[in-house]
């Protein structure tokens, strides 16, 4: 305890470092993912080998993405662009997923009212697949938000500052307090991510708490039953 | 005035839902299809607001071909009723009565003005208009549907089973509130259902279907009743079997008309 309130500003500035690493490949991965995800849900023939290579980008180990990656992109070993490009890839690849599911899950019955009443196709997008998809986009944005703050942890044996470099450091003075101070740090980032998108999600989606949905156990209430099947394995992915 | 030109539709898939249908639907009446279940109604219907094209003949509204109109122009002008209310779900009763006349331009306080007018129409309150779709009962949500198909003040309204999805007497109750607004609005309705009894109580005219929307029979109710265009149309409308016979008896002076199993259906005046 005395030793992170000594270094606080130091474990401060990792957690920040850590913040903007995990944020800013969840963002993007999200704005990713939304579209192709669209699209697969509306072609099945090319949803199998969209969804396939999701499932394969995943598969690379995060270590070896993050050192292949300045050769691919050019950028320089310690930049950290490169966790950020990676981590990116690997919340696409798992959001594209959860994405054709989000837009498979919206009732045809609704989108066919929808174009009935006079909504153009674009309108219609925007006004009603996006919102009603928003629920499972969620559980999906909110599983991957988890294992991203967690990969980050991965970039300081690449030399990318993160909370991460509290165990790598501590590991390496053999300090056992550091490396729990670095836990503690990125559990709590993971919980308030969390709970910012839950908040941001009753926020955005004030209906879904009518829904039936809504009414069931609580873990239910934000993930369908195919999300929380893409939620064990993304889960399982990071270990 | 809506006009069938021999229209057929044959779907990508083989199935043909309509050989040749031919039908012209006056304006300001109510016009009802009825038939059994997959004879066609719905596809006749949605034809009117290009949901579906037909693959041959024309659908012509006031004398001008549909199919060169633009389709989500010509579907904001016309109301349609879905089946199961079709509301979404994620926009508050009073939005969705809203989002039509959002659609068709019109500012964001008028447009809620009138859908709050429209909503006590068909007798929802306020309180009803903030919730959500999924927190109103069944009969509460077709009467939002209903709502929302009259809310830009259409002059064609389409009806596919509006009054499927509730009990018999929130069904009678809404049947006789759209004869009443019927009288008000004067609107072209055309009205799907696979109840005769409904469709005797709505229809101006009533369309009797055999499958493949092949015409049995067209006209006013009480033409159909008086002369059933062949068994097939006595027996849809329950005329066989006695179903619909009336015969009338004295009870202490009175004319009291019975029906065929012998429970009276009430007092014959004059
Ligand atoms: N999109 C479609 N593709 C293929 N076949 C269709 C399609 N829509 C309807 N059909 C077929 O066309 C026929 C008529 O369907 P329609 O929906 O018009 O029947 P309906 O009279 O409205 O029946 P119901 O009372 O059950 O609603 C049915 O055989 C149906 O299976
Ligand atoms: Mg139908």
């Amino acid at each position: 305890m005395e030793w992170a309130w000594r270094n606080r500003d130091q474990v401060l500035e990792l957690f920040w470092q850590h913040t903007w690493l995990s944020v800013v490949p969840l963002v993007v991965g999200f704005l990713l993912a939304v579209p192709i995800g669209w699209y697969a849900s509306r072609h099945p023939r090319l949803r199998g080998t969209l969804l396939g290579v999701g499932s394969v980008l995943y598969t690379i180990p995060s270590l070896a993405l993050f050192v292949t990656l300045p050769g691919i992109i050019g950028t320089g070993f310690l930049d950290p662009l490169n966790v950020v490009v990676a981590l990116s890839i690997y919340a696409v690849a798992i959001m594209v997923r959860t994405a054709a599911d989000a837009f498979e899950s919206v009732s045809p019955a609704v989108l066919d009212s929808a174009t009935a009443t006079g909504y153009s196709s674009r309108q219609r997008g925007f006004g009603v697949e996006l919102p009603l998809a928003g629920p499972v986009l969620l559980a999906g944005i909110r599983v991957v938000s988890v294992s991203t703050v967690s990969l980050v942890s991965v970039g300081a044996l690449i030399g990318v500052a993160s909370l991460g470099s509290l165990f790598t450091n501590g590991y390496r003075r053999d300090f056992l307090t550091e490396i729990v101070v670095g836990l503690v740090g990125i559990v709590v980032l993971a919980l308030v991510l969390d709970a910012l998108l839950v908040l941001a999600g009753r926020v955005l989606m004030p209906w879904d708490r009518h829904s039936e949905r809504a009414k069931g156990p609580f873990w239910r209430r934000f993930a369908g039953g195919r999300v929380a099947e893409s939620g064990t394995m993304a889960l399982g992915g990071d270990a | 005035m809506i006009e069938y030109r021999s229209v057929g539709k044959t779907f990508p898939d083989g199935t043909q839902a309509v050989a040749s249908f031919d039908l012209t639907i006056p304006s300001r009446t109510t016009t009802v299809f009825v038939g059994s279940s997959g004879c066609g109604k719905t596809t006749l219907l949605r034809m009117v607001n290009r949901m579906v094209d037909p693959s041959a003949g024309q659908v012509l509204i006031d004398d001008v071909d549909v199919a060169t109109q633009d389709p989500v122009a010509l579907r904001r002008s016309i109301g349609y009723v879905m089946q199961h209310a079709g509301l979404l779900p994620h926009r508050k009763v009073v939005d969705n009565v809203a989002t039509v006349l959002r659609l068709n331009g019109t500012g964001k306080g008028a447009a809620r003005e009138r859908a709050l007018e429209v909503l006590s129409t068909v007798g929802l309150d306020e309180s009803q208009s903030r919730k959500y779709p999924g927190q109103l009962s069944g009969g509460q949500q077709q009467r939002v549907g209903v709502a929302r198909g009259l809310a830009a003040d259409p002059n064609i309204l389409l009806m596919d089973e509006p009054f499927g999805a509730v009990d018999p007497i929130v069904r009678l109750e809404l049947q006789a509130e759209l004869r009443r607004l019927q009288t008000q609005l004067d609107k072209t309705i055309v009205f799907v259902t696979h109840d005769i009894d409904e469709a005797f109580a709505l229809g101006d005219q009533v369309v009797i279907l055999k499958k493949g929307g092949e015409v049995a029979q067209v006209g006013a109710p009480a033409d159909i009743l008086a002369q059933p265009a062949d068994d097939f149309v006595a027996s849809f409308v329950g005329l066989d079997k006695g179903g619909r016979s009336l015969h009338v008896e004295e009870r202490e002076g009175r004319k009291v008309v019975v029906d065929a199993s012998g429970r009276p259906a009430g007092v014959l005046e004059g």
